[in-house]
C-alpha cells in the first residue's frame, strides 16, 4: 500500500470518529443546558470550548458553541469540518476506498456542505451526522478488504476515540458539581444504556467514571479503545506480506528491522498509557482526572507523530529543488 | 398524435441526426422516439433529475478552476447504426496506425523528411517535439497506447476529423459512467436496444499497458500517475485506477534509483514497470522539462530511456497532434500505410504559407482560427462571433507567429435531440471515440464520448464552456433486441432449502393449540375490563 494512501485511510478513520464524537458531545451539551436550570450557560460553554482546544472566545453562549463545534465548516473544530476532512482524505484515496463507502461519504457531504446543518434543529443535525458516520463505517466494514489499509483506518479510528473520549471525560470532571454531569457524559459516549444494564441502575458517579475509563466490554471506554489501537498496530506489524516476489535487481530496500523498531515506539506509548489506566489506583486517578486526561491526549498526539514519521514518511523521500541543475 | 418531436425545428444547412430534413424521425431513433413519447414529459423530467442527483452523489465531476463541478448528462442517447460505426471504427484505427508510424519515424530516422513528403521545419518547430525523447524505443513499439480522435459530422452528415489527441486524451470515464447511469435511469430503452457494451475498456487498457511492459518483466506493476485531486480529470484517474485495480500514484510517491522507478509504500520501495501517466510532458520530469514541476518525478525519462519503465503515452507524442501537423495527416496515411484516408479532415489553411495567410487575413470574420498547440478549446477565435477589436488583436498575433495558427471554415456541427426546458430541441454535438493500441491491434471503443453544447446554437462543446454529454449507443445488427433461444441446461436446477428463521420457543407447540389460545384472547378483549376473569398464572409452556 502506498504510504500516501495509508495516511489518507488513517485520517479517514480519525476524522470520521472525530465528527461522530463531536456531534455526541455537542448534543449532550445542549441537552444539559436545557435540563439543568441552575447551570451557568457561559461557564459550561467555556469549559466545553476549552476542552476542545478553543480559548479565544470571550463569552460564549450555546449559539457560539453550536457554530464552532457544529455546522460551521470554516471552524476547524466543528463536526462538519471534521467530516469534510474525512471526505477530502477519501477523495485523495478514491481508488482505494470502496465505491459504496465513497458514495456514502459524498452523499453525506452534499447534505451538510455550505453550512446547511444550521437550518436543522440542533438535535436533528447531530443525530443526522452520527447516523451517517455509522453508515459510512458500516459500509467500510462490510465492503472493504480487511487488509493493511483497513487496519490503518482502524488505528486512526481507535486513536481518535481515545483522544475524544478523554476530552469528554475531562469536560465532565470540570462540571462535576452538576448532578447530572456524569449521566450526560455517559450519554455523550453512547454509554448510558450499557452502563445502566451493567450496574442495574443503582450507580454512583465513581462507577460511571470507572465504566468510561475501564470497562473492557464497552467499545467506547478508554481501555477498550486503547486495546483496539494496539490490536491495529500489532496487525500492521505482523501483516503477511502479500504476494510480491523479491526482485534481485533492485537496489537495497529499507530493512524491515527498522520498521518494527519504530512501530514499537507507538506501541510502547499506547501500552504505557493503558497500563497506567488498568493497573493504577482508581481513587488517585479520580483526584487528578483532568490532568490525567490531558496527559492521555498528549500521548495520542505522540503516537500519531510516531506512526506518521515511521509508516507514512517512509523510505527514500527525495526532494527536488527547482532551478538547481 | 403530437409527440416529443412534433415542433422539432431543423435547419437545412445543419445535419440533424435525430430528425430527417422532411421532419420525420430517422430510423435509428424511431424506437427511442416512441418510448419517449410513451413516457410523457413529466416522467422524462423526473428521470433527468434522477440522473443529475445520482451523478452528484457519486461525485461524477470535473474540476474547473479548483471547484468540483457536475458534468451534465442529457438523457436522450446519441445513436449510431452499425454500418456508420464500422466506417468510423476503421477510419479511427487507420489514423492511429499512421500516427504511430509517424511518431516512430520522427523520433528515429526521419525518413518522411528525407523523402520530401513533410518539410523538416514542420516537425522541428512544433512546441511538442521533444529532442530528449529521440531514440527512446518503446518495448512493443507502441507510443500511442490511448488516443481520442475528435470527430464531427458536417452538413451532409459525413464524419470528419476535427483534431487528434494522442497525448493524454480524457473523457473516457464519462463514457463508462454515462452508460451505467442510462441503464439505471431508462432500463426499458436500454433493454430493448442491442447496444455494444463499453464496460470492457478498463480491461482492454490494462491488457495494452501490460503488453507494453519492459521486456523480461513477468508480472508488471502498472500504475496510473495523476497530478492530484485538483486536476480537472481527477475523477477519471481514480475511476480508471479503480477499475484496472492499479495504484493511483502522484509524482511524490515515485522515486528513481539507479535508473529504476520505485514507489514508496508502507513497506519500503516497490518497483514500477508501466506508468499510465496523466501528467503533461512539461511536468513529467523536472530534469528534462520544466524544472519547477512538483507533479512529476525527477529521472523518469532516463529510466524510460534505459528501458526499465514504460511511459504511456510516450513522451513527445504532442508533435503528432499539433494542429499544423493535422493538416498533413492525410498525406501521412498515404505515405506510411499506402491507403486512402477513410475519414476526411476539415479544410485547413496553413497560415505559415504566405498564399494561405493572405487569403485568410481577408476573411478573418468568417473563419475559425485555432492555435496549433491548444487543447480544450483554449485560444480558439470564431470569426463570425468575434467583434472588430478581437479580430484586430488576432490579426496582429497571427502575423507575429504564423506557425502558431491554422484557420478552418466554420463547420456546422451536426445536432441531436436534447432535453431542454422547452422540450426536445436540436443541440450541436461532437464525438470522441477512444482507441487503444496494444501493439497487435488498434481497438476502438464502440461509442466514445459525445459532448453536447447545451446552449441554443452554441458550437463549442467543451465542458469548461458549459457543455454536457450524451451516452453514445453503437447499435449492433438492426439494433433491436429479440428474445434469444435459451441454451440447453447442462445440469438439473437444484432447489435449495429456504433460509432459516428464528423460532421462538413457545412456537414450538402445535400450531392449532396456539391458534386457539390467540383466538380465545381476542374474545376476552371484547369484554368490559371489570368483568374480565382473573388470569390463571402463567401460560403452560
Amino acid at each position: 500500500m502506498l504510504s500516501r494512501i495509508a495516511e489518507s485511510l488513517y485520517w479517514i478513520g480519525r476524522y470520521l470518529e472525530r465528527a461522530e464524537d463531536t456531534s455526541r458531545l455537542l448534543d449532550v451539551h445542549l441537552t444539559l443546558l436545557l435540563e439543568d436550570p441552575v447551570l451557568d450557560e457561559e461557564t459550561t460553554s467555556l469549559v466545553l470550548l476549552r476542552v476542545m482546544g478553543i480559548d479565544d472566545e470571550a463569552s460564549p453562549d450555546h449559539q457560539t458553541v453550536l457554530r464552532m463545534l457544529g455546522w460551521d465548516e470554516t471552524s476547524p473544530t466543528s463536526m462538519v469540518a471534521a467530516f469534510q476532512g474525512a471526505r477530502e482524505s477519501a477523495r485523495r484515496s478514491r481508488e482505494t476506498v470502496s465505491l459504496e463507502m465513497w458514495e456514502a461519504i459524498n452523499t453525506t457531504w452534499n447534505m451538510m456542505r455550505g453550512n446547511r446543518l444550521q437550518h436543522l434543529p440542533a438535535h436533528r443535525a447531530c443525530q443526522l451526522l452520527r447516523e451517517r458516520c455509522a453508515v459510512v463505517v458500516g459500509l467500510a466494514d462490510s465492503t472493504m478488504s480487511h487488509d493493511e489499509g483497513w487496519h490503518y483506518m482502524m488505528l486512526g479510528r481507535s486513536l481518535e476515540r481515545v483522544d475524544m473520549t478523554s476530552r469528554i471525560i475531562e469536560s465532565a470532571a470540570y462540571n462535576a458539581d452538576s448532578p447530572s454531569a456524569w449521566t450526560q457524559t455517559l450519554r455523550a459516549c453512547g454509554a448510558h444504556h450499557a452502563f445502566i444494564r451493567t450496574y442495574r441502575g443503582a450507580a454512583t458517579d465513581a462507577q460511571a467514571a470507572e465504566f468510561l475509563l475501564l470497562d473492557r466490554l464497552f467499545p467506547r471506554s478508554l481501555l477498550a479503545s486503547l486495546e483496539q489501537a494496539q490490536e491495529a498496530l500489532v496487525a500492521l506489524e505482523t501483516l503477511p506480506r502479500r504476494g510480491r516476489r523479491p526482485d534481485p535487481g533492485l537496489p537495497s530496500q529499507t530493512g524491515l528491522g527498522a520498521v518494527q523498531g519504530r512501530a514499537g515506539e507507538a506501541h510502547r506509548m499506547l501500552g504505557r498509557a493503558r497500563a497506567e489506566l488498568e493497573y493504577g489506583s482508581l481513587e488517585e486517578m479520580m483526584q487528578t482526572l483532568p490532568e490525567r486526561m490531558s496527559q492521555l491526549q498528549r500521548t495520542c498526539s505522540q503516537v500519531n507523530d510516531a506512526v506518521s514519521t515511521h509508516n507514512f514518511d517512509g523510505a527514500g523521500q527525495a526532494v527536488w529543488r527547482a532551478g538547481v541543475r | 398524435m403530437p409527440g416529443p418531436f412534433t415542433d422539432y425545428p431543423t435547419r437545412a444547412e445543419v445535419f440533424d441526426e435525430t430528425v430527417g430534413p422532411e421532419g420525420s424521425v430517422r430510423q435509428t431513433y424511431e424506437q427511442v422516439a416512441e418510448q419517449f413519447a410513451a413516457l410523457g414529459e413529466d416522467d422524462v423530467r423526473a428521470r433527468a433529475d434522477y440522473v443529475s442527483t445520482s451523478y452528484h452523489d457519486q461525485g461524477v465531476t470535473f474540476d474547473y478552476e479548483g471547484e468540483e463541478r457536475p458534468f451534465p448528462l442529457d438523457i436522450v442517447p446519441r445513436i449510431i447504426d452499425a454500418a456508420t460505426w464500422a466506417h468510423v471504427e476503421a477510419g479511427v484505427a487507420q489514423r492511429v496506425r499512421a500516427l504511430e508510424a509517424f511518431l516512430a519515424d520522427v523520433y528515429g530516422a526521419m525518413q518522411i523528411v528525407t523523402d520530401r513528403v513533410l518539410p523538416r521545419h514542420v516537425v522541428t518547430t512544433s512546441s511538442h517535439y521533444h529532442r530528449v525523447a529521440f531514440g527512446i524505443q518503446p518495448g512493443n513499439g507502441v507510443r500511442v497506447h490511448v488516443s481520442g480522435i475528435d470527430l464531427i459530422r458536417d452538413g451532409e452528415g459525413t464524419f470528419r476529423v476535427l483534431e487528434d489527441n494522442v497525448r493524454i486524451p480524457s473523457g473516457v470515464s464519462y463514457v463508462l459512467t454515462n452508460r451505467a447511469a442510462m441503464t439505471s435511469t431508462l432500463p426499458e430503452m436500454v433493454g430493448t436496444h442491442r447496444i455494444r457494451p463499453v464496460a470492457s475498456y478498463p480491461s482492454r487498457l490494462l491488457r495494452a499497458l501490460r503488453a507494453a511492459a519492459p521486456s523480461g518483466v513477468q508480472d508488471p506493476e502498472v500504475v496510473v500517475l495523476t497530478p492530484g485531486p485538483y486536476n480537472s480529470a481527477y475523477f477519471e484517474h481514480t475511476l480508471l485506477a479503480r477499475l484496472m485495480g492499479c495504484r493511483l500514484v502522484e509524482g511524490r510517491d515515485l522515486v528513481v534509483q539507479g535508473g529504476r522507478v520505485m514507489m514508496r509504500d508502507t513497506q519500503g520501495l516497490q518497483p514500477v514497470h508501466v506508468i499510465y501517466r496523466r501528467v503533461d510532458d512539461d511536468f513529467l520530469d523536472p530534469v528534462a522539462f520544466r524544472n519547477d514541476s512538483v507533479l512529476g518525478c525527477p529521472g523518469l525519462l532516463n529510466a524510460s530511456r534505459a528501458g526499465n519503465v514504460t511511459i504511456a503515452n510516450a513522451v513527445g507524442n504532442g508533435v503528432a497532434d499539433d494542429k499544423l501537423m493535422y493538416s498533413y495527416v492525410p498525406e501521412l496515411i498515404r505515405y506510411y500505410l499506402g491507403e486512402e484516408p477513410l475519414l476526411p479532415n476539415v479544410d485547413t489553411w496553413r497560415l505559415e504559407e504566405p498564399a494561405h495567410r493572405e487569403e485568410v487575413m481577408d476573411r478573418l470574420d468568417e473563419l475559425v482560427l485555432k492555435p496549433v498547440d491548444g487543447s480544450g478549446g483554449k485560444g480558439i477565435v470564431i470569426g463570425p462571433q468575434a467583434d472588430r477589436a478581437e479580430l484586430d488583436a488576432l490579426r496582429a498575433r497571427v502575423s507575429a507567429d504564423p506557425r502558431g495558427w491554422i484557420a478552418q471554415p466554420v463547420v456546422q456541427l451536426s445536432t441531436v435531440a436534447t432535453t431542454t426546458p422547452d422540450g426536445m430541441r436540436p443541440r450541436h454535438v461532437d464525438l470522441r471515440p477512444f482507441a487503444i493500441n496494444d501493439g497487435e491491434k488498434v481497438w476502438v471503443l464502440p461509442g466514445g464520448l459525445t459532448r453536447v453544447a447545451l446552449g441554443e446554437g452554441e458550437l463549442i462543446v467543451n465542458s469548461s464552456r458549459g457543455g454536457g454529454s450524451k451516452d453514445t449507443w453503437v447499435l449492433s445488427g438492426d439494433g433491436r433486441r429479440t428474445r434469444v433461444e435459451p441454451r440447453q441446461r447442462q445440469r438439473q436446477l437444484q432447489v435449495s432449502a429456504a433460509p432459516q428463521v428464528a423460532l421462538a420457543r413457545s412456537e414450538a407447540e402445535p400450531a392449532e393449540q396456539e391458534q386457539q389460545q390467540q383466538q380465545a384472547r381476542q374474545g376476552e378483549q371484547g369484554a368490559p375490563a371489570g368483568l374480565r376473569p382473573p388470569e390463571q398464572g402463567g401460560m403452560p409452556c
